[in-house]
């Protein structure tokens, strides 16, 4: 009895009696989860676009961080730093594409996903290898980042909010508005939305597949930028980050492979359902189980739908 | 077109039916055990013993043990390490519970209880297909972890946390340990993986494996054909699991001889045995050994090849580049065969039956 006291109603008394700690924690898994839904965005347009279960997102979060630091420590002014961290990027893309998602078109999803591993690896060896494997400072000053809290009088106590944080979310929705106009008005945001529902029909109606993926994977590198920048001035630049984006992978789970606004829900629900869970029922075994709490969650919603809560719907033919 | 060997007939359905059907595999494997039961423990030094061939041993029964799992039956898992893990937890406990008992026993019952632990992180694989299948078995990894941390019972309340071999020896020799000479455990080991495979093997060309392969082709087809898809999955991942506890205690016990357990286990670990998987080839044991070889060696050669070819390494820059050429080897392998070595083997094979004409 005490045991199911302790898991199914004291963390509500908790939450009751100082709902102040209960708006803090709620807040930190919310910005938490708009850094997850960012990698998970970027997945999520490459994984519409050419079905491909990039794995390489992370690592990209973390080398384009890198690279604008780098690129800044190296004496380029931050706005010059940040263009040229765009070209990378857009090589970076130019690259994969010729180099890994040309030769290796139409071959099983698995040998896609095993070559991003590859990158994944050539990327982490290429930056540590320019940019060295210490952790860096993000240049939020530079960049014209706020810096500081804000703290609130609610709820018998205090709130406090990092500027940081709101800057992220602000950016964040931002980018996901600009995103959602870009695939809804433009021409180039029509052939991907063909290309994502089916590669041939596209092809046969002059949509060139190579071209696409190209853009696609650049529009992955530049989410994967400002998530970078945002994390990193969270944080700091380093590649402990990368073990944080495998985060992203239950975030995706959860909303489906192939949903943008599946991807934010996801993110936010798994941010704020992993701090909460850390902060009333961590305790109970011990903490720690921030770790696999998010894959619990998104295995528990996958149980109700296997398609993730947004993802489209499977249909299977014989 | 289907070519056989001239010469070789099949009179009866045993021949049929046998696992090397054809004379050449049969003196190819005769050769590669003499190699490797004589040759090797008798002419090799401790360095290629311990370095090269035992890790190697112990990779290609995890390979065997995922392929099982997703070269074989289509379910792609990422949580191989963490069932290495449980085996050597397992192993810890047993050996030390029944100090008495043979260490291969225990070494053998802690895949047992890695299949049973498999079993249960298999059954989302009922209704969760494809990807989303391979990001829920890293709650397997993660949760395991944890376990692994938080669960002082596993590693008998020892302060370090870690995972102690006591020296233990059968038939009057010392196998584990730290006193174990590395031609006795490689020996173990050997035995091992020789009798492991030859289980697998034939497992997997009877009913069992067309059962699984029939699934892994289309799931719902296979159900339709009589398939009881509940059973052949986790059957799967009891199989899969098995072969990965039984490496993971071996690993501990064998080739590490105990330490700090957790880190042996984690997320890379399972990655890089999906690397082997992969780059051997899907759904071939040859290609388990091939890939395991491969990734197994590869961190050794470039130690030790590059700077022997003139490239001079210092730590951390060497560690770079291992990455980038591991990165890039990956990429070249997948867009040079993405069917793995496996095939490569096959293709040349076929080369070889048909020449000097091609045509």
């Amino acid at each position: 009895m005490d045991i199911l006291f302790k898991i199914l109603i004291d963390p509500f008394l908790q939450m009751g009696s100082a709902p102040d700690l209960l708006v803090q924690t709620i807040w930190e898994g919310f910005v938490t989860g708009v850094l997850y839904a960012l990698i998970a965005l970027g997945f999520v347009l490459i994984f519409k676009a050419s079905g491909v279960f990039n794995f390489a997102q992370g690592i990209m979060v973390v080398f384009a961080g890198l690279t604008l630091v780098g690129l800044y420590e190296m004496g380029l002014p931050a706005p010059i730093a940040l263009i040229v961290t765009l070209l990378v990027m857009y090589l970076l893309a130019v690259t994969i594409e010729r180099v890994v998602l040309r030769p290796l078109v139409n071959q099983p999803d698995i040998i896609l996903f095993m070559a991003t591993f590859g990158i994944t690896y050539f990327l982490i060896g290429l930056g540590e290898f320019i940019f060295g494997g210490n952790p860096k400072q993000m240049i939020s000053e530079q960049l014209y980042l706020p810096k500081g809290s804000l703290e609130f009088k609610m709820l018998g106590g205090f709130v406090q909010l990092q500027k940081i944080d709101i800057a992220a979310a602000v950016i964040a929705m931002i980018m996901i508005i600009a995103l959602a106009l870009f695939f809804q008005y433009t021409r180039i945001g029509r052939a991907l939305r063909a290309v994502a529902d089916s590669h041939k029909a596209a092809l046969s109606v002059g949509i060139s597949l190579n071209q696409i993926w190209v853009i696609v994977w650049f529009a992955a590198g530049i989410v994967a930028l400002v998530t970078g920048i945002m994390w990193g001035a969270r944080s700091d630049v380093s590649f402990g980050l990368q073990v944080i984006a495998l985060k992203a992978l239950p975030v995706l789970i959860l909303g489906g492979f192939t949903s943008v606004p599946g991807a934010i829900i996801g993110g936010l629900i798994i941010g704020i359902g992993e701090k909460l869970g850390e902060f009333y029922w961590g305790p109970l075994v011990g903490g720690g189980i921030e770790s696999w709490l998010a894959y619990c969650i998104a295995l528990f919603f996958l149980l109700f739908r296997p398609q993730g809560l947004f993802g489209d719907k499977i249909i299977e033919r014989i | 077109m289907f070519y056989r060997e001239t010469g070789q007939f099949k009179t009866n359905y045993a021949d049929d039916m046998a696992l090397l059907p054809i004379l050449q595999d049969r003196i190819g494997l005769g050769i590669i055990l003499f190699v490797a039961y004589v040759i090797i423990p008798f002419f090799g030094n401790d360095f290629l013993l311990s370095t090269v061939m035992i890790p190697f041993l112990v990779f290609s029964l995890a390979a065997i043990g995922l392929n099982i799992l997703t070269g074989f039956t289509g379910l792609i898992s990422l949580g191989t390490g963490a069932f290495m893990g449980v085996g050597a937890y397992a192993c810890y406990k047993l050996s030390s519970v029944f100090p008495d008992l043979n260490i291969l026993l225990c070494i053998v019952f802690s895949g047992v209880f890695s299949a049973l632990i498999g079993v249960l992180f298999g059954l989302p694989s009922l209704r969760i297909k494809g990807f989303y299948l391979a990001v829920a078995t890293l709650a397997a990894q993660f949760f395991l972890q944890w376990c692994f941390v938080r669960i002082p019972w596993l590693y008998n309340y020892n302060v370090s946390g870690a995972i102690e071999v006591s020296q233990r020896s059968i038939f009057g020799v010392v196998v584990t340990g730290a006193k174990a000479a590395p031609e006795s455990r490689y020996i173990v080991m050997l035995v091992l993986v020789t009798l492991m495979t030859w289980v697998a093997a034939n497992v997997l060309s009877g009913r069992i494996g067309r059962a699984f392969m029939a699934v892994r082709d289309m799931d719902i087809a296979a159900e339709l054909m009589g398939i009881d898809l509940l059973k052949t999955k986790l059957l799967a991942f009891a199989f899969s699991s098995f072969y990965a506890g039984v490496a993971g205690a071996a690993m501990m016990f064998i080739w590490v001889g105990g330490g700090e357990a957790n880190d042996s286990f984690n997320i890379n670990q399972s990655f890089l045995i999906l690397f082997m998987v992969i780059i051997g080839g899907l759904g071939s044991l040859l290609g388990a050994f091939l890939g395991a070889a491969f990734i197994s060696s590869l961190p050794t050669i470039l130690k030790f090849g590059l700077p022997a070819l003139g490239i001079p390494l210092a730590g951390a820059t060497a560690e770079h580049l291992t990455y980038i050429l591991v990165g890039g080897l990956i990429l070249f392998f997948l867009v040079v065969e993405p069917h793995g070595l496996a095939r490569l083997w096959q293709i040349g094979k076929q080369k070889l039956r048909m020449w000097p004409f091609p045509y």
